[in-house]
């Protein structure tokens, strides 16, 4: 069992995996940072702008929100002329997620009592400070756990980029996983590659927990 | 001379004429999904039921469960079928493993959904339910979960539709998917545009309903509880 071991975790190994593991990191983080820029203004036109900017935003959501990731992924990698296969992938990821993260934040956007928007009016805010420090403060505090859960489907989607052979943490596994033969080494990089998206998955999945049970009590 | 525009009118013609193809990709996507959702409620449901008994035991299986198919990705489980345990000697066919993968992964999703549901039952229901001698299995089957079926359709019908969209990770293994059928001509023609086009309208004429009809479920369903909530009481005493 050792010497399978030491066979599998040569050191190259290690640090190409911990690269992929890398790559996946940084492609998630910039993926959720995007989609939550670009989800919350598609939230907030489709539901404050009723005319044509908010038809267009609620026909975008509709679109990526009924059809395949691994379609976008496919369409970014294989038509988009421009950038690198791994930005091109990334903006697959970010314009799919956006869609979802538009629909959560929606959510939320109707959980903020309308008075809200005359309170500030009166007060003399203008719409985009009313947005900023009232609305969306509100809105983001009460999808928190929606908004993890969705984050830590994004991390476990960064999977699907390996079909494009970006070398990301799953494809980085696949392509080791290519010079062993033996059902023990096989079934080891499998273990590896689960355990790693699942250390992310699962701590991420106890914040949540914890952020529930906590405003639970407040309730 | 034909025109180079990706999109340009001779490619879909050429399109059109294989779409028998299509067809049967497409075919394959749906007998897949409802497998695939028939094996998800299955599993759902048991594991649902399972993690709000009282024994330690069987909630901790049904924790395992949920936790470990929802925290790793779909795409390392499926590859595990495909290569892990053909190399173990124990091959099965692409179509199985989408059933199987698919299934298994969005049954812990489902189990989440139906746990949700069940807790959102009052205490009573099942108090009553024991005083007037149902056994566990009666309760849950007459009693409790009837009453969680109007709370859990809505997230249900959405986890169906993730469902849907996840059978194309059979693109990867050479399912014989829509997904795979649409890059495969795609590749060998070279003509993505259209392609991409048709599977992308394919899947959003299955999910579109779905998550539409999911949408306005739930908002009819809150609009009624509002409107009927000063008269709850009364009317419970009535039907008693």
């Amino acid at each position: 069992m050792l010497d399978v071991f030491t066979n599998v975790f040569t050191p190259s190994n290690v640090k190409f995996m911990a690269k992929g593991m890398a790559l996946t990191l940084t492609l998630s983080v910039s993926i959720v940072f995007f989609s939550i820029i670009f989800g919350t203004i598609l939230a907030l036109l489709r539901t404050y702008e009723k005319r044509f900017f908010g038809k267009l935003a609620g026909f975008y959501i509709e679109i990526f929100r009924n059809t395949p990731l691994l379609l976008w992924v496919l369409v970014c990698c294989f038509m988009i002329p421009y950038g690198t296969i791994v930005i091109r992938g990334g903006l697959a990821l970010t314009l799919y997620t956006s869609a979802v993260l538009a629909e959560i934040v929606r959510g939320g956007l109707n959980s903020v009592a309308d008075g809200q928007f005359e309170a500030a009016k009166s007060q003399g805010f203008t719409l985009i400070q009313t947005l900023m420090y009232i609305v969306l403060p509100q809105c983001f505090r009460s999808i928190i756990p929606s908004l993890l859960s969705q984050i830590i489907t994004t991390v476990k989607d960064t999977s699907f980029l390996q079909v494009v052979a970006i070398p990301e943490y799953t494809r980085s596994g696949f392509v080791v996983m290519g010079r062993y033969t033996n059902t023990v080494e096989v079934f080891m990089i499998f273990t590896v590659l689960a355990a790693g998206y699942f250390v992310i998955c699962f701590s991420l999945s106890c914040v949540v927990r914890s952020y529930q049970k906590r405003t639970e009590i407040v309730r | 001379m034909k025109s180079t525009n990706p999109f340009a009118l001779w490619r879909w013609e050429k399109l059109l004429g294989e779409w028998q193809m299509f067809g049967e990709g497409f075919l394959r996507t749906i007998e897949v999904a409802a497998l695939a959702l028939i094996l998800a409620l299955v599993l759902g449901i048991i594991f649902g039921v399972i993690s709000t008994s009282n024994n330690k035991i069987m909630r901790g299986i049904s924790r395992v469960y949920v936790e470990f198919f929802q925290n790793t990705p779909l795409v390392i489980q499926i590859f595990f079928m495909y290569n892990g345990l053909a190399i173990a000697g124990l091959r099965l066919s692409v179509f199985t493993i989408g059933v199987l993968g698919v299934g298994i992964y969005h049954g812990a999703y489902v189990s989440e959904v139906v746990k949700t549901g069940i807790t959102s039952i009052p205490v009573g229901q099942v108090e009553a339910a024991k005083s007037q001698g149902f056994t566990y299995i009666q309760y849950m089957r007459y009693i409790i979960l009837p009453q969680t079926i109007k709370i859990i359709l809505p997230p249900l019908t959405n986890q169906a539709v993730n469902l849907i969209k996840n059978t194309s990770v059979l693109a990867m293994i050479s399912g014989f998917d829509l997904m795979y059928v649409a890059d495969s001509w795609a590749s060998y023609s070279l003509d993505y545009g259209p392609a991409y086009v048709l599977a992308g309208l394919l899947y959003f004429s299955l999910c579109f309903p779905l998550a539409t009809w999911a949408r306005k479920y739930e908002e009819r369903l809150k609009l009624n509880d509002i409107a009927r909530m000063p008269f709850d009481p009364s009317e419970e005493a009535v039907t008693c």
